[in-house]
């Protein structure tokens, strides 16, 4: 008897067909985008390389995650801000018990969560930290120059993702169904421009770390 | 059939139930109804008043649980005394009469009451465009059945999820274009108390509710009555500090499921379905499906059959495999390994073919 109209009918939507969609696009544009980045890799190198590649590779990909004291000093709020709800959607993606769930029944992995209550409060201090930079960008000169409409896209779709499951978790939208519907939505929305847009960094960040330590390493520089 | 020319105060009183017990009951439906207790004593006075309504129950495509919920409780109970409160003019499980005569007596109560009578239906029924020998009744179809009691009813009461939303005969492939009574009711008032089966209690709240005020409870956008319905499992449910702690049982037999943990990660619908069941609980009140260590199926939702597993967390999607995302995954990363290599034949094309210009014959195309 349902339909798309009620709750349940979106909910189930949202779970099913839809997510079926998002996860394909997802995994296509994903699969897509990582085979054209690592098959093209590096222009050739031809000079005898002095140290490996590797070590160095993976000491970048670590160092880069923190910020360094220049960034820091020029650029404080960017720092703090971003490291703040960067680790506070990892923590909410990945350590929330229902993603867990989520990831388990997909793909058969897991790991141990962390309590409802404190991944409530890291995902509220998220969602503040990400209208700040929101704030931020539309006060700073030179940002709001850079900012493109990409730029507005993917923050409104994280926001977006954070915002629903804060709200679907304090049960603050009834009924419960819609809520949760609309979280997933909006999650299936960011999967789907993941691919397409600078989102890609959840992926790429790291391998563009690799190649820079690579080729400090390489060329025998500090990496 | 005389009966329903009493009032339910006299006939209560032929039938031996104290007036105490009749006061009990209306405390209790005051209670369930979420009524102020100043209210008892108007309740009290107008089911007195009250006429016996004549009910005609229809079971079509159901499995007499929801009948077995109203009636197998040991008596005498609240849910008694609401049966002796109606005048249950056709009930082909319950009733005496079978065949031709039961038929009878399901038209001369249309007849005799004809704009008054409530109508309640358990069971879901082949739509309009389903073959009707699916499911007929004395040989008749059950939307033939269904449309002509319709006509004369002053409400319609659909008892359990199938008669509601359409239940396990509409999950899919549906074979039997089954569909839910208010699919086909469009006029007439329509309460659904879904579940499957549902709270006993609630059948009976909603039949105190209509003979005491003559109109039907407030009603939620499905049709359910706010007083039962108005909040979720998870909400009222007695494990929810756990929940809220972080405290998971993960198998059925852990260390977890034995200390009473929250039933999330073992399935549990509770979040996402509205029922009484954590308040108001099974046989009696002495317990209910969580509390005997189930998780809560959300029976009382539409197509709680196709909802996925019963076993699967609430977040869990349904219908999906890694594989599939994996094999998708990998034909991207064919379409990116084509787009690759067309790009390094372009490049290494372009630079085979490459003529040196120099600066003389650039400034000639200026």
């Amino acid at each position: 008897m349902t339909a798309l109209t009620d709750p349940m009918g979106f909910l189930l939507f949202t779970k099913g067909p839809l997510f079926n969609i998002a996860i394909a696009i997802f995994a296509l544009g994903l699969g897509a985008r990582l085979a054209e980045i690592l098959l093209l890799g590096r222009r050739p190198n031809f000079a005898e390389p002095r140290a490996g590649e590797w070590l160095p590779g993976l000491r970048t990909v670590f160092t880069r995650t923190l910020p360094d004291p220049g960034t820091f000093k020029r650029a404080p709020f960017n720092v703090v801000t971003g490291l703040i709800w960067h680790l506070g959607f990892l923590v909410a993606l990945l350590l929330f018990i229902p993603h867990i769930e989520l990831i388990k029944g997909l793909f058969g992995v897991s790991w141990p969560g962390l309590p409802n209550p404190f991944v409530d409060l890291v995902t509220a201090v998220t969602l503040v930290a990400l209208a700040a930079t929101l704030v931020h960008r539309l006060n700073h000169p030179v940002k709001q120059r850079l900012s493109t409409v990409e730029d507005y896209l993917v923050w409104a779709v994280t926001f977006l993702v954070v915002l629903t499951g804060y709200l679907a978790y304090n049960r603050l939208i009834n009924p419960y169904p819609l809520a949760l519907g609309l979280h997933i939505l909006s999650a299936e929305l960011f999967l789907i421009l993941l691919p397409f847009t600078k989102l890609t960094h959840i992926f790429t960040a790291f391998i563009a770390r690799w190649y820079n330590g690579a080729s400090f390493g390489r060329r025998g520089v500090q990496s | 059939m005389t009966a329903k020319k009493h009032s339910v105060g006299e006939h209560l009183r032929d039938q031996g139930v104290s007036r105490r017990t009749f006061l009990k009951f209306c405390t209790a439906s005051a209670s369930l109804l979420a009524l102020s207790p100043g209210l008892i004593p108007a309740l009290a006075a107008a089911l007195e008043q009250a006429q016996r309504p004549s009910v005609i129950w229809l079971s079509f495509q159901e499995c007499t649980g929801c009948t077995e919920s109203l009636t197998r409780s040991h008596a005498p109970t609240l849910e008694d005394l609401i049966l002796e409160m109606i005048s249950l003019d056709y009930h082909h499980t319950l009733q005496a009469a079978a065949g031709e005569a039961a038929e009878a007596a399901r038209e001369q109560a249309m007849k005799d009451n004809f704009g008054r009578y409530l109508l309640i239906v358990d069971g879901s029924l082949p739509g309009p465009d389903a073959n009707p020998g699916y499911s007929t009744i004395a040989g008749v179809s059950n939307y033939a059945m269904l449309m002509e009691a319709l006509k004369g009813a002053a409400a319609v009461i659909a008892v359990g999820t199938c008669a509601a939303f359409g239940g396990l005969p509409e999950a899919a492939p549906n074979p039997t274009g089954a569909v839910a009574v208010m699919d086909l009711i469009k006029d007439k008032p329509l309460v659904n108390v879904s579940g499957c089966p549902p709270v006993p209690m609630v059948i009976t709240g909603v039949l105190a509710h209509y003979l005491a005020f003559g109109r039907l409870p407030e009603l939620d956008e499905y049709h359910r009555p706010l007083a039962f319905f108005g909040q979720s499992i998870h909400d009222r449910c007695y494990r929810r500090p756990f929940y809220d702690k972080g405290l998971f049982a993960e198998t059925f037999d852990d260390e977890g499921a034995r200390a009473g943990w929250c039933l999330y990660r073992l399935g549990c619908k509770g979040p996402s379905t509205y029922n009484a069941c954590a308040t108001m609980r099974w046989n009696s009140g002495t317990s209910w499906p969580i509390e005997a260590g189930h998780p809560c199926l959300g029976c009382s939702e539409p197509r709680f059959w196709d909802a996925g597993s019963f076993y699967a967390p609430l977040s869990v999607p349904t219908g999906l495999s890694s594989t599939r995302i994996l094999t998708v995954g990998a034909a991207g990363a064919l379409i990116g390994g084509t787009v690759a290599t067309l790009a390094r034949r372009t490049v290494e094309t372009a630079a085979a073919s490459r003529q040196p210009v120099t600066a003389a014959e650039l400034e000639q195309t200026l």
